[in-house]
């Protein structure tokens, strides 16, 4: 750690795949080595769990193994939460659990350099600004680069036991 | 050491080597009667000791392992001998050299370094030991052997490490101008390892002698290296050969520089060499292999399916088929399940020393008997049950079994006898703590439930007042010891079991002794369930609580003030837990008099579960949701069903929390 050394510009090294989606007409973009496999979205795989909040749609069986499933439409509030052919579920790998989230589409993965990430706004964003890496920008569209990992494992998103829970 | 091998990944290997032998170690240490020690018992002590220094120099950077285990196999070594008299004394400081090593071990797994405190203060101990016991200078025969080569060519150099590498375990190497040396710990003889070398090098460049290995055995270096001596080998300078290997290097007794070959006067390495007929596996990889067989059997539950509605004539043989692989699906699952039993001796075997220390520590004489070692339990149900069952041991060594003086007061023999007892019994395995000692104090625990405001009286059975000592805080100890009577426990201990599964449960008789009996599932990995269907969606009740399922007839049912409701079955008023209601299902049967009841039991309480519908009986394979999720409230687990859909095990304990118990005053009739 490296207090005083900002994020170097000239790297090639730097550069960082992005996987992309769409949520309500906005793309995002996420790391791609947090990223395990795309699947598509069938509701009928998915088992509803009682008393938890509206984004959580239950758990699904991936090959043998329990792993819950959040809509993040449903968390960000998005008014058209529809379940189409499009719709898929992003099985995502963070710090070795794994949980899907489920988006509107993905599209494609994209290649940034550091120059063509900018600083994320501190406003104007479904997501709480904690949660973004930043601004990318390829030709003539622009990426919200999510921290999908801090998103996940924040205490709000209620998919982590989380110690303090535990005093009750 | 050496620089170019990575050994880190050998460590864990190591690491759960040395802790079984030093669990071996003390064993054989609890069963030396200092009178008439067991020669078998100290070379195999010796030997524990030998193996794990052997070990931990192997990897040269476990430097107060190696330190502690040599110092104590020097003191052990003429005891082995009969050169020196076993004391009582001796066995004690060599079990806390025992806890010593473990802990470095523990250390070192957590890479952290050992206590230094506890390392300096066991060294001196074994020092002082061995200076009041000291016979005869470090044995040279226990010195590794040093293999040195004189102007080896550098291309050379990794071809004879890798020799040297499967003549025996590479303690140490070093290259420098004069030459390239390594230090082997091996049984192969001297002249054999120098045949080896000459199928690289000329004999004369080959010195094989006994050495202590530098750094290491520090105490020894200043002993000069000695070379064999001199016997049965010809000169090798007049047989020198060239640079290209020789077969004829190969034969004994050939050229070589070595002189006669020296036997190993003590195969110090047999505790590892023997061949045990098991190998080690990692857990993960056994669990990895328990989920796929457990998929192959929800695939196999798919097919069975899927194939309900085919024709039996003309599709016999694909049939025919499916059939097979279901047997053979359950024949797989039920012989990996049996990988991961381990015999209930892995908990009972901690016990012996337990007793022996609070014994003394309490000035009682008390001795352990254990039956059904053997018997197996999953291990990891094995692994959470040792803290409540050591804490269950410590209650009878602490409070059940009386002093001496006191028992023969009471015309008891003198010592006390505390019985472990498991055994299999229809699915379960029962687990037996017997103490032949006081009993529960039946006044203090009455005066006790009393404090606590409890509805008791004088005639309260025995079989309703002991279950009380389950409850929280409740400790009826008259003083507070370092082994027990905290207030914490008993619930602590009920609720570990319950997390388990199981159900404990408690006789006693005064004067007599006080048994407790842990009931448990063989296995947490499979459940036998019943399916229940509430609304659209499928719950898994667990088989083993299930009494009885009826469907109510509305004069069965009563309203209680408050809107509640309860079944009365038989003369009895069981709580009504509406299923539907705890898991907020939509479109489920909400009349109770329309609904089934379960008749479910989870330790004392019944009450009646309502669920629509009752599906069938089946093993589920259990999943665990926090893996990926978290704990869900009243849900235990998960499990994956025939068409690959998810669904949960309800958790009978949980819903107990919600039934009320019903009392009879409340019934509005």
């Amino acid at each position: 750690m490296n207090p005083v050394h900002t994020k170097s510009q000239d790297d090639s090294a730097l550069d960082h795949e992005f996987l992309v989606f769409a949520l309500a007409q906005q793309e995002y973009g996420i790391d791609i080595l947090k990223v395990q496999e795309i699947r598509g979205y069938d509701e009928h795989s998915v088992t509803r769990i009682a008393n938890v909040p509206s984004f959580i749609k239950g758990v699904t069986n991936l090959r043998g193994v329990i792993v819950p499933v959040v809509d993040l439409r449903v968390r960000l509030n998005l008014e058209q939460v529809r379940y189409d052919e499009h719709t898929v579920v992003i099985i995502l790998n963070i710090h070795s659990r794994v949980v899907g989230i489920v988006v509107d589409a993905v599209s494609d993965v994209q290649t940034l350099k550091p120059a063509q990430i900018s600083a994320a706004p501190q406003f104007g964003s479904a997501f709480a600004a904690e949660y973004l890496t930043g601004i990318g920008t390829a030709d003539d569209r622009m990426l919200i680069l999510i921290d999908i990992e801090a998103l996940m494992t924040s205490r709000d998103m209620a998919l982590i036991d989380h110690e303090i829970e535990h005093v009750s | 050491m050496s620089e170019a091998v990575d050994l880190s990944e050998f460590f864990d290997t190591f690491f759960d080597e040395a802790d079984e032998l030093l669990d071996a170690m003390e064993q054989h240490l609890l069963h030396l009667d200092p009178a008439a020690p067991d020669m078998d018992a100290l070379a195999a002590i010796f030997r524990a000791a030998h193996s794990i220094k052997g070990g931990a120099a192997t990897f040269g950077c476990f430097e107060e392992l190696t330190t502690v285990t040599h110092t104590l196999e020097n003191i052990l070594d003429p005891i082995r001998h009969g050169d020196i008299a076993l004391q009582a004394g001796m066995i004690d400081l060599f079990l806390e050299t025992k806890d010593v090593l473990s802990a470095q071990v523990a250390a070192y797994r957590k890479q952290a370094a050992p206590d230094e405190a506890a390392y300096a203060r066991i060294c001196a101990q074994l020092q002082a030991l061995a200076g009041t016991t000291h016979t005869a200078p470090d044995d040279e025969a226990d010195w590794p052997v040093r293999v040195r080569i004189e102007r080896l060519a550098q291309e050379d150099t990794a071809a004879i490490a890798h020799e040297m590498g499967l003549m025996g375990t590479v303690l140490h190497q070093v290259h420098d101008d004069a030459g390239w040396s390594v230090w082997l710990d091996t049984s192969v003889r001297p002249h054999d390892l120098a045949a080896v070398c000459c199928f690289v090098v000329d004999a004369d460049q080959v010195h094989v002698t006994r050495e202590p290995v530098p750094g290491i055995e520090a105490a020894a270096v200043e002993n000069a290296p000695q070379p064999w001596p001199d016997a049965e080998a010809p000169a090798a300078a007049e047989h020198a050969a060239g640079q290209v290997p020789d077969p004829a290097c190969a034969a004994p007794g050939d050229r070589s520089s070595v002189q006669a070959p020296r036997t190993e006067s003590e195969t110090a390495r047999g505790g590892t060499v023997k061949e045990r007929g098991t190998i080690r596996v990692g857990v993960e990889k056994v669990d990895q292999i328990i989920n796929l067989v457990g998929e192959l059997v929800i695939t196999q539950a798919m097919l069975a399916q899927s194939s309900q509605g085919l024709d039996a004539i003309v599709h016999d043989r694909l049939l025919g088929g499916i059939e097979q692989l279901d047997r053979n699906a359950r024949d797989l699952q039920e012989a990996v399940m049996s990988i991961r039993m381990v015999p209930m001796d892995y908990v009972f075997s901690r016990f012996p020393r337990v007793v022996r220390e609070s014994a003394a520590r309490l000035g009682k004489k008390i001795r352990l008997e254990t039956h059904g070692q053997a018997t197996e339990l999953d291990k990891s149900l094995i692994e959470r049950i040792i803290d409540p069952l050591t804490h269950l041991v410590r209650n009878s060594l602490d409070h059940g079994i009386e002093r001496p003086a006191d028992r023969e007061a009471h015309g008891k023999p003198p010592e006390g006898v505390l019985t472990l007892t498991a055994q299999h019994s229809g699915g379960h395995v029962v687990i037996e703590v017997c103490d032949d000692g006081a009993g529960l104090n039946r006044e203090r625990i009455l005066a006790k439930a009393r404090e606590a405001g409890l509805s008791v009286s004088d005639a309260t059975p025995d079989e309703e007042l002991w279950p009380l000592v389950f409850a929280p805080g409740f400790s009826t100890a008259e003083q507070v010891t370092d082994i027990s009577g905290r207030g914490v426990g008993m619930d602590v201990v009920r609720r570990n079991i319950q997390s388990l599964g199981g159900h404990i449960q408690l006789f006693s008789q005064v004067g007599h002794g006080t048994t407790t009996r842990i009931v448990l599932p063989l296995t947490l990995a499979i459940l036998d369930g019943m399916s229940v269907k509430v609304g659209a969606e499928t719950f898994i009740l667990p088989l083993g609580h299930v009494n009885e399922s009826l469907q109510a007839s509305a004069d069965q049912i009563r309203e209680l003030s408050a809107g509640e409701q309860v079944l009365h079955v038989r003369g009895e008023y069981l709580s009504i837990v509406p299923l539907h209601q705890v898991f907020q299902v939509p479109g489920a049967e909400t009349d109770p008099a329309r609904a089934i009841a379960v008749i479910v039991q989870a330790e004392e309480s019944r009450f009646a579960v309502l669920v629509d519908q009752l599906v069938g009986q089946h093993q589920v394979v259990v999943k665990s949701l926090e893996a990926n999720y978290r704990k869900v409230s009243g849900i235990s687990a998960a499990t994956i069903l025939g068409d690959g859909s998810v669904a949960l095990i309800v958790d009978i304990f949980a819903l107990m929390r919600q039934a009320r118990p019903v009392a009879v005053a409340e019934l509005a009739t």
